[in-house]
């Protein structure tokens, strides 16, 4: 499958052929959705390595983990003696604080790296670290990087420990797209057969690019939605659909996907002003009236109020961003314990 | 049953070969019907009873125990259904996945707990259904209802209502269902 572009105005129209001609330089697509039953698994780097089977196996498992943050006491022995360490080259709320609560509900010990309290300051290597960081005897490494990539390394240094991509760049983030995939299928029951509209700063999203991955992986279909600047030079093997118009797309969407509009990415004049994307593809109040009723609104935080998102539709009730953080600590525990305890294949 | 234990365990996917019938259908629901009966006794009625039904095997066998009581005493008790999966002391030393997640029902502070499980065999399972349990509430007491007592207990655990002691050979298998129980070998695939 290839991206359909649909584009609206000539500007639109001479982007798309930019598009067409990057293609031909830089084949490298977004990844393919891995179909192979894969061994056993020690890490967890890309959406793409999990393919479906393992996608709905932590779906699955989410659902116990779910219940077990529901009970009195959150808390199971699981992964007792194990300790996980969050080494964070980025700064992170959510993914950090969700992966910490995560490891301590299911009694592993954690340990936190920050870059600006560490030898890193004193020039050490990231290999020196991470070797560093294992020689301590640790299970598992969060790793969040602005480099794409940084994580598929970190794995090659590492000998037992398993890591985990929390971020990683403009590349991928799988465990935001699961616990997105876990929100939808929550309120909606399934993915299979949603259409499902993606806004936003697409390019330097790795939410967008693992999301693409996980959505169509169950069957939903996906439409990216954003200004030309903000769409990656190359949408080749994208399984999507490309809109240049929000209002076009929202009323037949079931589920809304709002992107963080990333202005610390950005190096160059890719927008005119913040208040024209927020009049052309913002969800102001008018337009998410377009909204059919049950149709969800979702951002992976944080969230830029009055920008991607108006401050009164983030409280609206088929806004489920708080829903997304507290599954994100069940599918964090789900991922964690699939690579830690369980000692089965995931994609058996 | 435990078609995914059977694909966990050693030999790994092995097949469940039936020997010995030991048990027929009308065997299983009159074991079901006498331990209900103990379960009243012992309990002085069923005031404060909740049946907690162990995955996978358990579950099935606790609603149908929950019947019994239920046509006896005309009192329908709370079911609810624990996977120990997360529990378990094998974890790391063998695949260790969770089949369903856990429903228990009511709050378990005051109450008493009967467990109940198919097959009682090295008593770890129940072992590790005694820890979840203390983090729902603190039961007044808790019993143990199982269908088949196979033996070859490797913790200080007993039953409290027994259908049948089955002795066993500690590779043998025991399948427990509606239709009776049989007696078997796994074979490597």
């Amino acid at each position: 499958m290839t991206a359909t572009v649909r584009a609206p105005d000539d500007v639109a129209q001479d982007v798309a052929e930019d598009v067409a001609e990057d293609v031909a330089e830089s084949p490298v697509p977004i990844a393919r959705l891995s179909t192979a039953k894969p061994g056993k698994r020690q890490h967890l780097l890309s959406v793409a390595d999990l393919g479906r089977d393992g996608i709905e196996e932590i779906l699955r498992l989410t659902d116990m983990f779910a219940e077990v943050s529901a009970r009195p006491i959150p808390r199971v022995p699981a992964l007792r003696g194990k300790t996980v360490v969050s080494l964070f080259f980025e700064d992170s709320t959510r993914t950090r604080l969700s992966f910490e609560m995560a490891a301590k509900r299911l009694s592993a010990d954690t340990m936190s790296f920050s870059v600006s309290t560490s030898s890193v300051k004193k020039g050490e290597s990231l290999r020196d670290t991470v070797e560093t960081i294992e020689a301590m005897g640790i299970d598992a490494i969060v790793v969040r990087h602005s480099a794409a990539g940084v994580p598929w390394q970190v794995a090659n240094w590492t000998e037992g420990a398993s890591v985990i991509n929390g971020g990683d760049g403009w590349h991928e983030h799988p465990t935001q797209a699961l616990l997105d995939c876990y929100t939808i299928r929550q309120q909606r029951g399934r993915l299979d057969g949603l259409r499902i509209a993606i806004v936003g700063d697409i390019r330097h999203s790795r939410v967008a690019r693992s999301d693409v991955l996980a959505f169509t992986a169950l069957g939903a279909s996906v439409t990216l939605v954003a200004p030309p600047t903000l769409l990656p030079s190359t949408l080749v093997g994208w399984p999507v659909d490309v809109s240049y118009r929000l209002e076009e797309v929202l009323p037949s969407c079931d589920v809304v996907y709002l992107l963080r509009l990333q202005r610390e990415r950005m190096q160059e004049a890719l927008l005119p002003s913040l208040r024209e994307y927020t009049a052309t593809y913002g969800l102001t109040r008018q337009r998410a009236r377009l909204l059919s009723p049950g149709a969800l609104i979702m951002h992976p935080g944080p969230v830029n109020r009055g920008v991607e998102i108006a401050a009164e539709v983030a409280d609206q009730p088929n806004s489920v961003i708080t829903r997304q953080v507290r599954n994100g600590v069940a599918v964090r525990m789900s991922v964690l314990y699939l690579m830690l305890g369980s000692g089965v294949d995931l994609g058996a | 049953m435990a078609e995914r234990e059977r694909a966990l365990t050693p030999p790994y996917g092995g097949v469940f070969v039936p020997r010995t019938k030991v048990m027929d259908p009308d065997d299983v629901k009159r074991a079901t019907w006498r331990m209900a009966h103990e379960i009243i006794e012992r309990n002085h009625g069923t005031e404060a009873v909740v049946l907690i039904g162990l995955q996978t095997g358990g579950v099935p066998f606790a609603g149908r125990l929950a019947e019994a009581i239920d046509s006896v005493s005309g009192v329908m008790v709370p079911i609810g259904s624990l996977d120990v999966a997360f529990y378990r002391d094998d974890i790391g030393l063998r695949p260790v996945l969770p089949e369903a997640a856990t429903h228990i029902p009511v709050d378990l502070t005051g109450k008493t707990v009967v467990l109940v499980d198919d097959v009682l065999f090295t008593g770890r399972t129940v072992r590790a259904a005694l820890n979840a349990l203390s983090d729902y509430g603190r039961a007044r007491a808790v019993q143990l209802s199982v269908m088949v007592d196979r033996g070859h207990r490797e913790l200080p655990i007993r039953p409290d209502y027994v259908g049948k002691n089955l002795p066993t050979r500690r590779d043998e298998m025991v399948d427990v269902s509606e239709e009776g129980v049989v007696l078997g070998d796994v074979m490597p695939r």
